[in-house]
Formats: C-alpha cells, sequence, structure tokens
C-alpha cells in the first residue's frame, strides 16, 4: 500500500523487535540520563519478574484475577445472551428497555464499588459482580445488533420450513447473530480483564491489581510494579488471542469471511 | 396468443395453486400503493409456469403473496381447496440470492427441513438430494465454498428434502453469469422431470421463461395485472433456435411491449 | 398506539423505581437509600453549588485526556495504518499496553505528575489513546481498494490524496471510534477521580462515604454520572448526524 513495496515475510518479526529495541533502549537511557532513584529500568523489572515468579504469589495472583474473570464473564454471557437475543428479536422489548440500559451503561463498573461492597463486601464476590456489570453491555448490544441485522430471508425460510418461534430463534436467529454476538463477547472480554484489574486495586486483597497497588504502597517497588504492568498487558492479549481462535469455527467463519 | 379463458384458468377441476382476485395494495405514509389488481390465476399439479414481467411490477410480491409470506389485500390463494395464511413446508420459496444457511455444510442445509424424520431416513434422503442436484463430494463443505450456482443447487436441494407440493421460485439464477444460467436452467428440467412437482418461477428473463415453462403469465407493470398467458406447446428438450420457439419468443417480447431489434 | 409506545420506557423505569423504593423500605436497618433518598441528595448538591462544580471538573479533565489523545493517536495511527512497515513495527507494542487497564498507571501516573488533575488527565491520556489508535489504524486498512487506486488513476498529489481520498473515507469509522472512545474516557475519569483527585464526580462517590456514610450521595452520584455519560453519547451521536457527514449514510 505504499510505494516501498510489499514487505517480506522476515520482516514481520524484524520490525517489532527493532522498535521494541528502541523504545527498551530509550527506556534504560532515560532512566540513567535523569539518574532517578525510583523509576525502574528495564533490567530491574526483569529481575522484579523472576523475583515475583520465585515467590509463588505471582502464580496465586494470577489465578485469582483469571478466576474472576471467568465467573463474571461467565455470568454475562449466560445471562446477556439469551436476554439480549429477545431484546433483539422483540423490538416492542428493546424500546421499553433500551433507555434504561442507556442510563446505566455510563456508569463505570468502579463506581458501582460503593454499593457492591454493601452488597457483597470486600472480597470476591464484589469483584465478580463489577465484571459482570462491565461485560454485560458490550454482549447485550452485539446481540441486539446482531439479531437484527440477520437478513430476512433466513427468517423467512426458517418459517417456510415449518420452524415455531423459540425453533426459529435457536436454529436460525442464533447462528446467524453468532459473529456480532462473538465479536461482543471478544469486547467484554477485554472490558472484564480491564475491571478486574481496577477492583482489585480497590476492593479486593489479591490479585494482579491488587499487586500493582500493593507493590508501591508497601515499600514503593516500582520495579514490581512495571512488573505486573507487563504481565497484565500480556496476559490480556493472551486472552484475546484465545477468543479470537473462537471466530475460527467453520460454523462462525463465514461471518468474519470479509474482515481483513 | 389471446388470452382466454381456458388459458388463464387451466383446466377448472384439476387446479392445485389458485389465486382469485388476488390484490395488494401497500400503505406507504398514508398513500395507498396498488401494487397487485385482480390477479386470477390457476396452476395445475405438475406444471411448469413461469411469471414474467416489467421491472418493479409486482412479481415478487405476488409470489411472496402465493407463498404465503405476505397476506392479499383482496382477495386470496387457495392451494389444494385450502385457503393460504402462511408459509408451510408444502410450498417451499427458493430465493435469488444467499438463501442457504452459511453455517450449515451442505448436508446440514438439505437437512433442515427433516427433523422430523428418523435418522437413517434423513441420512437417506439427504444423500438421494446431493445426488440430485449433482453435489456429491460437497457434502461437508460450506455454502462459502461453493460458486454461485452451487449455491443455488443446494437452495433447490434443500426445498426438494421436504417433498413440497410446490415449488416456488424467485429470479434463482438471476445472480449468476449467463453461462451458469444455461447449465442451471437444463438441471432444473431435469429435477423437473424427475420429481415431478408443480413449479412456479419467476424471472425477468424472456427466454427463460420461453425455454422453461409450459405456460407464461405476463404481468403488466404497476398496478399489475395479468397481461396475457402464453402457452408453450413445445415439448423438452426444447431447439431454442427452430422457428417455433422464436415466433413464441417474439410474442412474449411483443406482449411485454419491446422492439425485437437492437 | 404511539403515545403508549413512547412512555412505555418511562413506565418501566417507573416501575423499576417502584420496586427499588418498596425494596429499602422494607429493610430499614438498611444502608443504602431509596430512590426519593437519592433525589434529595441530588438536590443538596444542587443547592450546596457542588453539583455544578464536580460536574465541570470531571469534565475538564475528560476534555483535555481526550482531546490530547485524538490529536496525537490519530494521525499517528491513520499514518501507521498506512505505512505497513510501520504498523508491523508498533502492533505487537500496542496490543501488549493495550489490555493494561488505566487505573493500573495509577502509581506511575503519581511519581510523574503528583496527585491531582496532570494524573487523571493522564490516566484518561492512556485510557484514550491505544483503542484510538487502533481505531484509525483499522480505519486506513478498510478503505476500499476501489478508492484509493481511483486516487492514483487521476494522478493526485500525496496532499490532494490524503484531503480528497484519505480522510473523507475513514472518517466514518473514526466517528464511531471516538464516541465509543468517549465513552471509555468517561469510565476512565470517574474511576481516576475515585483515587488520586480531590474534586470531580468519581471524588464525591468516595468522600460520600468515607465522611459519614452518605450513600444517598453515593447513589445520587452514580444517577449523575449515567445521566452525563449519556449525555455525552448522544451528543457525539448528533455530531454523526451533522449535515456535512449526512453522506456517510448514503452512500452504498
Amino acid at each position: 500500500m505504499n510505494s516501498l513495496g510489499q514487505p517480506r515475510a522476515w520482516e514481520r518479526f524484524f520490525w517489532p523487535v527493532v522498535a521494541a529495541a528502541l523504545l527498551l533502549a530509550f527506556w534504560h537511557y532515560s532512566v540513567v540520563w535523569t539518574a532517578t532513584k525510583v523509576f525502574p529500568s528495564p533490567l530491574s523489572v526483569e529481575k522484579g519478574i523472576a523475583e515475583l515468579a520465585a515467590k509463588h504469589v505471582l502464580w496465586a495472583d494470577i489465578g485469582d484475577s483469571l478466576r474472576r474473570v471467568a465467573i463474571g464473564f461467565g455470568l454475562a454471557v449466560v445471562i446477556g445472551i439469551p436476554f439480549g437475543l429477545w431484546l433483539g428479536w422483540s423490538p416492542a422489548a428493546n424500546q421499553t428497555v433500551n433507555p434504561v440500559i442507556q442510563l446505566l451503561r455510563p456508569i463505570s463498573p468502579i463506581a458501582w464499588i460503593p454499593v457492591a461492597i454493601i452488597f457483597f463486601g470486600v472480597g470476591d464476590h464484589a469483584a465478580i459482580f463489577l465484571i459482570f456489570l462491565g461485560s454485560l453491555f458490550p454482549i447485550l448490544v452485539a446481540c441486539v445488533s446482531g439479531v437484527s441485522s440477520v437478513p430476512p430471508i433466513f427468517r423467512n425460510a426458517g418459517r417456510n420450513f415449518g420452524l415455531s418461534t423459540p425453533q426459529l430463534l435457536a436454529r436460525v436467529v442464533f447462528p446467524a447473530a453468532l459473529p456480532q454476538i462473538l465479536i461482543g463477547a471478544r469486547i467484554a472480554l477485554g472490558i472484564a480483564w480491564l475491571v478486574v484489574v481496577a477492583a482489585e486495586m480497590i476492593a479486593v486483597d489479591s490479585g494482579l491489581g491488587y499487586l500493582v497497588i500493593d507493590s508501591r504502597n508497601s515499600g514503593k517497588r516500582y520495579d514490581l510494579v512495571v512488573a505486573a504492568m507487563l504481565i497484565i498487558g500480556v496476559i490480556g492479549l493472551a486472552l484475546d488471542f484465545c477468543i479470537r481462535r473462537l471466530e475460527r469455527i467453520e460454523s462462525v467463519r463465514w461471518g468474519f469471511r470479509n474482515a481483513s | 396468443m389471446l388470452l382466454t379463458e381456458a388459458s388463464v384458468l387451466g383446466t377448472k377441476s384439476a387446479a392445485k395453486l389458485r389465486a382469485e382476485h388476488l390484490g395488494m395494495v401497500y400503505d406507504r405514509d398514508g398513500e395507498s400503493l396498488p401494487v397487485l389488481e385482480d390477479i386470477n390465476l390457476d396452476v395445475d399439479d405438475g406444471e411448469f409456469v413461469c411469471l414474467v414481467g416489467p421491472s418493479g411490477c409486482g412479481k415478487s410480491t405476488l409470489l411472496n403473496a402465493m407463498a404465503g409470506f405476505l397476506s392479499p389485500t383482496s382477495g386470496s390463494v387457495r392451494i389444494d381447496g385450502e385457503v393460504v395464511t402462511g408459509p408451510d413446508p408444502r410450498r417451499i420459496l427458493v430465493f435469488q440470492d444467499r438463501g442457504v444457511f452459511p453455517w450449515l455444510t451442505v448436508e446440514g442445509n438439505i437437512g433442515f427441513g427433516l427433523s422430523k424424520l428418523s435418522r437413517a431416513e434423513r441420512t437417506q434422503r439427504i444423500a438421494h438430494y446431493v445426488k440430485t442436484v449433482r453435489l456429491e463430494g460437497f457434502e461437508n463443505s460450506y455454502p462459502s465454498d461453493l460458486s454461485g450456482g452451487m449455491k443455488q443447487r443446494l437452495q433447490v436441494a434443500r426445498a426438494l428434502a421436504v417433498n413440497p407440493d410446490i415449488l416456488f421460485l424467485d429470479e434463482p439464477f438471476g445472480a449468476l453469469d449467463s453461462i451458469t444460467r444455461v447449465i442451471m436452467r437444463g438441471e432444473l428440467l431435469r429435477i423437473w422431470q424427475t420429481e415431478r412437482r408443480t413449479i412456479f418461477f419467476v424471472t425477468h428473463d424472456i427466454d427463460e421463461a420461453v425455454q422453461l415453462a409450459d405456460r407464461v403469465v405476463v404481468l403488466s407493470s404497476r398496478p399489475a395485472q395479468i397481461k396475457d398467458v402464453l402457452t408453450i406447446d413445445m415439448a423438452h428438450p426444447r431447439n431454442i433456435s427452430s422457428n417455433r420457439y422464436l415466433e413464441l419468443r417474439d410474442e412474449l417480447l411483443k406482449q411485454i411491449g419491446l422492439a425485437y431489434e437492437i | 398506539m404511539k403515545l403508549f409506545e413512547r412512555l412505555r420506557p418511562l413506565l418501566l423505569v417507573a416501575v423499576l423505581l417502584v420496586i427499588w423504593e418498596i425494596a429499602i423500605d422494607l429493610h430499614p436497618g438498611n444502608i443504602l437509600p431509596g430512590p426519593i433518598a437519592v433525589a434529595g441528595g441530588i438536590l443538596d448538591l444542587l443547592q450546596h453549588g457542588l453539583l455544578l462544580k464536580y460536574v465541570v471538573a470531571s469534565l475538564f479533565r475528560v476534555t483535555w485526556g481526550f482531546a490530547l489523545a485524538v490529536f496525537i493517536a490519530i494521525p499517528l495511527g491513520l499514518a501507521l495504518g498506512w505505512y505497513r512497515r510501520g504498523e508491523m513495527a508498533f502492533n505487537p507494542l500496542v496490543q501488549i499496553f493495550r489490555p493494561i487497564s488505566p487505573l493500573a498507571w495509577i502509581p506511575i501516573a503519581i511519581l510523574w505528575f503528583g496527585v491531582g488533575d496532570l494524573a487523571a488527565i493522564f490516566l484518561i491520556f492512556v485510557g484514550c489513546f491505544f483503542p484510538l489508535l487502533l481505531t484509525a489504524m483499522n480505519a486506513v486498512h478498510n478503505i476500499p481498494a476501489d478508492y484509493i487506486n481511483a486516487g492514483r488513476n487521476f494522478g493526485l498529489s500525496q496532499r490532494a490524496f490524503v484531503s480528497r481520498i484519505l480522510y473523507p473515507a475513514v472518517i466514518p469509522q473514526l466517528l464511531v471510534g471516538l464516541r465509543v472512545t468517549l465513552g471509555v474516557a468517561w469510565l476512565v475519569v470517574v474511576a481516576a477521580e475515585m483515587i488520586s483527585v480531590n474534586s470531580g464526580l468519581g471524588f464525591l462517590i468516595v468522600d460520600a462515604r468515607n465522611a459519614g456514610n452518605r450513600y444517598d450521595l453515593v447513589v445520587a452520584g452514580m444517577v449523575i454520572i449515567g445521566f452525563i455519560g449519556l449525555l455525552l453519547d448522544l451528543g457525539m451521536q448528533s455530531f454523526e448526524r451533522m449535515k456535512s457527514f449526512r453522506w456517510i449514510n448514503s452512500e452504498g
């Protein structure tokens, strides 16, 4: 797409490595030149990662964060998809419920923390509730959008073959809307990961978010702070990668053919 | 060909599909838009009838009304004497484009309407229709791997698999290139001659109508009325270079109001 | 029928409010406020002039953080989307930074900017930067090849190409991305204010709870946050519909 010609295969690895190397160099030298006593250098972050891994705390924290995401996200999927399908199917229901959704959606899950703590106390359940809240809305939106973009031809064909409405929803509308729903699920998973870290910084005392804030509070260990941040980034990326693989399943792949 | 009672109404006693005083008026922003006006039509069992007319005249509307997807504002449609009130597996509509379900394989699509059968019956029937439309080897392929013509064959197979009384086809070959179209016409005729269903076929292609139909119904432009019904008295296979063919074709062109010299 | 349709959502809201109020009244010892108490809380804030002050503070931070992100991320993203090698180089890095919650940047933000407005603005900037970058990159990818070829066919200069082909072609996607990211910015500002500043709607929530368990103010704060967030979203939507962008919906 530019005048320098098509990139070659090896360049896919070459350029990111160059960029990463430049970034690391820049980071390292800014730490050295500013002679900061607090901000960590790449090397100390690396050591920090090793330290965390050795201490076993890291794996427990990762486990906790992932567990909360799994439950909160899972709940959002199990509740959100049927509810979203219904809203998408019934314009009357959608028109009635949508304003409530639009009012609740802009309220950051973090703002729900005081209320969540009242209901669930400080701990896992509060975090899971927040994750559920954050993941629910993208899934609802995607379901409604997916259902309404199912071509009428499919509905007509389904009815032609004598399907009742529940059968139509299950055998035609849901599969047809699935690609869109998957996109919503991917967004929801990304949000879930953001929310869990934030929730752990405020309302619980384990997990990767807690690790970030604790490393700073108890000893200004910024090397561990940055180490934790990087780990958060990598795991978040891995989660995204996993859900992307779902898009390759044959019975959904057709919906993504036109994507790059 | 003159408009006679006989050619319009076929033979009264054996009418499989009958439209009586069928009318369709759309209400758009308070203004009423008549699309179909006083359509009277009979189709016999096992007949192949084509519907032609200028673009936008209401062919698809008529088709959808007959298949039960639209309720007529006046008049009625009867199939085997029963009034049509909605879609039914006994009369399947084949769409022009994108009718197959992309999330199911060829087998999945063909078997779509067969959930009430036993497993063995299902497998058998699916295999039979895969063969009928010549899609062997593609049983586990998804529609995105098939060409346009193959997808239409798949739709026909899916429709036939449920043993419908009537097959409605809405310009099924319209989205295909002209070479594929010719091939598909042959395929459809072959299937029709073996399976012998009643077929009601909408097209804007005059040659197609003359090549395929026993009778051709010509629709005027909006509000559509039946302008004429042509009986094609040629046996299959039809020689499309013969004088009779050209005569019929010219007659049809004239009815639609087109000159035959460009 | 039409009037009933319009009233239906309001009816739902009314029903929910009634259920909420009844549920609270049935549990007198509960700290959670009912809708009436919340309404009282909102009035309270209005009277003390705090409502306006906090809303302005939050909006101020959002505006700055969002604007900074827009003016840096979008041109950068467009450039990266255009030059494949640039994207190859930076995409992995972006993919790693994107899933890091802006709040996880708080210790760094406080280290660099201290506690205050700048830290909050930085957090909003971080939260908006990566999504906007990706939106811009994707928008460039999705320009139909036909447009590009047409531009080449007519021998446009680099500058003309950017202003007459690139820019109009990416605007629709950019606008959607801007709207979504504005929503993100609003979520982040509230969260950021709960931790690192002394004013704003997020601060209101923590403060109301810490200094006296005023849960009526807490929930009042939540309601206002939802309401303003909704207004922001609707505002962006009508911006998208403005005349000069009308063609977007009409194109094939």
